[in-house]
C-alpha cells in the first residue's frame, strides 16, 4: 500500500487570480437574480393598481435605490463581459469564408449583439414613455 | 550564453513514511538564460541531493511527464524557463489535485484508469480486410478532431481544475478532450459507448466552466471546449428521447 499525501482544497479559490475571477463571475449571477426579483415586484405592483405602482416607482427613485441599481448595473456589465468571454469555449468551430473565427471575435460579436439589443430596448422604452 | 546567476528553488519534498508530511526545501543553484525548470531540478539531483524525485523524459514538451506547479501554476518543467522567475525564489510543487507519491511525483492511477475507460483509440466501425485498403479521410474530417488529438496526457489541466480537486470522480478536461477526439473521428464506431460516460453526473456535468484547463494546456488543445461541446451533446441526447424516432444521438 502506497502512502500518498493528499493536499487540502481549503481556500482553493484564493490560490490563483484566475479562480478569483471565476468566483467573481459566478457571484455576479446573484446580482442578476436580485434585479430579476426587482422586476418581478414591479410587475406585481403594477397588477395591484396605480396607487401601489406609484408608491413603488417613488421608492425606486430614492437615492438609496439609485445606489443599489448602480451597483447592480456594474455587476451586470461585469457578468455580461465574463459570460461572452467564456462563450467561445462552449461553441463548435465557426468557419466564415474558410477561416475559423478566433475566440476574441466570438466574444466581440456576443458583446456587440448584447449592446445592440440593450440599445434597441432602451430606445423602445424611451419612445413609449414620451 | 548569458553569465550564470544564482536562483533559489523552493521544492516541496515528501518522503512517504508513517506520519510524514510534505515540507519545503530550498536549493540555491546557478542558472543561465537557456535553462529550463527541469534543468534546474536536474542540477539539484546531480550536484546537491540525489534523492530528489521527479518524472521527466523527453525535455521537449511532447512526453507530458514533467508537469508540476511552478509558482502555483501548472507547467511542464521542460517548457518553462528559470529566467522567467529571476530573481526568484521559484516554488516548485507536484501537480495540484493529485495525491503525492514522493517529492514531485504524483499518483496518476486515477487518470490512467479513466483513460482506459474511454477506449482512447479508433474502434473501427466495421471489420476491414487489408485488401480493402486504408481508411480515407478528407481534410474537413481531419479538422473535426485534429486540435483535440494534440493532447499529451500531461495532466496540467487536471491540476488547473478545481472541480477535479474537489471531487476526483469527475471525468475531467483532458480525458474528455481525448474522448471527443475519437468520437469526432469519421473512422471510429464507439461513440455511443463513450457518450454513456459523458452523460453521467461525473461525466461532463461536473464541469462549471472555470476554463483554466484551456489556459494552462501546453498544446492548445482547449479541453474546456471539448467538455462544453459534450454538455450540449449530452443535453441534446436527453431531449431527443422525447422526439419521435429520438434516442441516442
Amino acid at each position: 500500500m502506497k502512502r500518498t499525501y493528499v493536499r487540502s482544497m481549503d481556500g482553493w479559490w484564493r490560490r490563483d487570480p484566475f479562480f478569483l475571477h471565476y468566483m467573481a463571475r459566478e457571484a455576479t449571477a446573484v446580482f442578476v437574480v436580485i434585479y430579476a426579483a426587482i422586476l418581478l415586484v414591479t410587475l406585481a405592483r403594477l397588477a395591484q393598481g396605480e396607487a401601489s405602482f406609484g408608491r413603488w416607482i417613488a421608492m425606486l427613485r430614492s437615492p438609496a435605490s439609485i445606489v443599489v441599481h448602480s451597483v447592480l448595473f456594474a455587476a451586470f456589465l461585469y457578468h455580461t463581459w465574463t459570460w461572452f468571454r467564456i462563450m467561445p469555449k462552449t461553441m463548435p468551430p465557426i468557419v466564415v469564408a474558410d477561416r475559423r473565427l478566433a475566440p476574441w471575435q466570438i466574444t466581440a460579436l456576443g458583446l456587440a449583439a448584447s449592446g445592440a439589443a440593450s440599445a434597441a430596448l432602451l430606445a423602445a422604452v424611451v419612445a413609449l414613455a414620451t | 550564453m548569458s553569465e550564470p546567476r544564482n536562483i533559489t528553488l523552493e521544492i516541496l519534498r515528501y518522503q512517504p513514511a508513517e506520519g510524514a508530511t510534505p515540507y519545503f526545501e530550498r536549493f540555491e543553484i546557478p542558472f543561465t538564460d537557456d535553462m529550463s525548470v527541469l534543468q534546474g531540478l536536474q542540477y539539484v539531483k546531480d550536484n546537491i541531493d540525489g534523492s530528489l524525485t521527479y518524472r521527466w523524459s523527453c525535455r521537449m514538451a511532447i512526453c507530458g511527464s514533467c508537469g508540476m506547479m511552478v509558482n502555483g501554476v501548472p507547467h511542464l518543467a521542460c517548457h518553462t524557463f528559470l529566467r522567467e522567475f529571476d530573481p526568484g525564489p521559484v516554488r516548485i510543487e507536484p501537480l495540484a489535485h493529485f495525491p503525492i507519491e514522493r517529492d514531485l511525483v504524483i499518483e496518476a492511477s486515477d487518470f490512467v484508469a479513466k483513460l482506459e475507460k474511454i477506449r482512447p483509440y479508433i474502434v473501427p466501425k466495421e471489420p476491414r480486410t487489408l485488401e480493402a485498403g486504408e481508411h480515407l479521410q478528407t481534410p474537413e474530417e481531419l479538422e473535426r478532431f485534429e486540435q483535440f488529438s494534440h493532447c499529451i496526457n500531461c495532466m496540467l489541466c487536471y491540476a488547473a481544475c478545481p472541480q477535479y480537486g474537489l471531487d476526483s470522480k469527475f471525468l475531467g478536461p483532458g480525458i474528455t478532450a481525448l474522448l471527443h477526439r475519437y468520437n469526432r473521428d469519421s473512422r471510429d464506431g464507439a461513440r455511443a459507448e463513450r457518450m454513456a460516460l459523458v452523460h453521467q453526473d461525473d461525466g461532463v456535468w461536473g464541469c462549471t466552466a472555470v476554463g483554466y484547463c484551456s489556459e494552462v494546456c501546453p498544446k492548445a488543445v482547449d479541453p474546456a471546449n471539448a467538455v462544453n461541446l459534450n454538455k450540449t451533446a449530452s443535453a441534446l441526447s436527453f431531449f431527443a428521447r422525447f422526439l419521435p424516432g429520438g434516442g441516442e444521438r
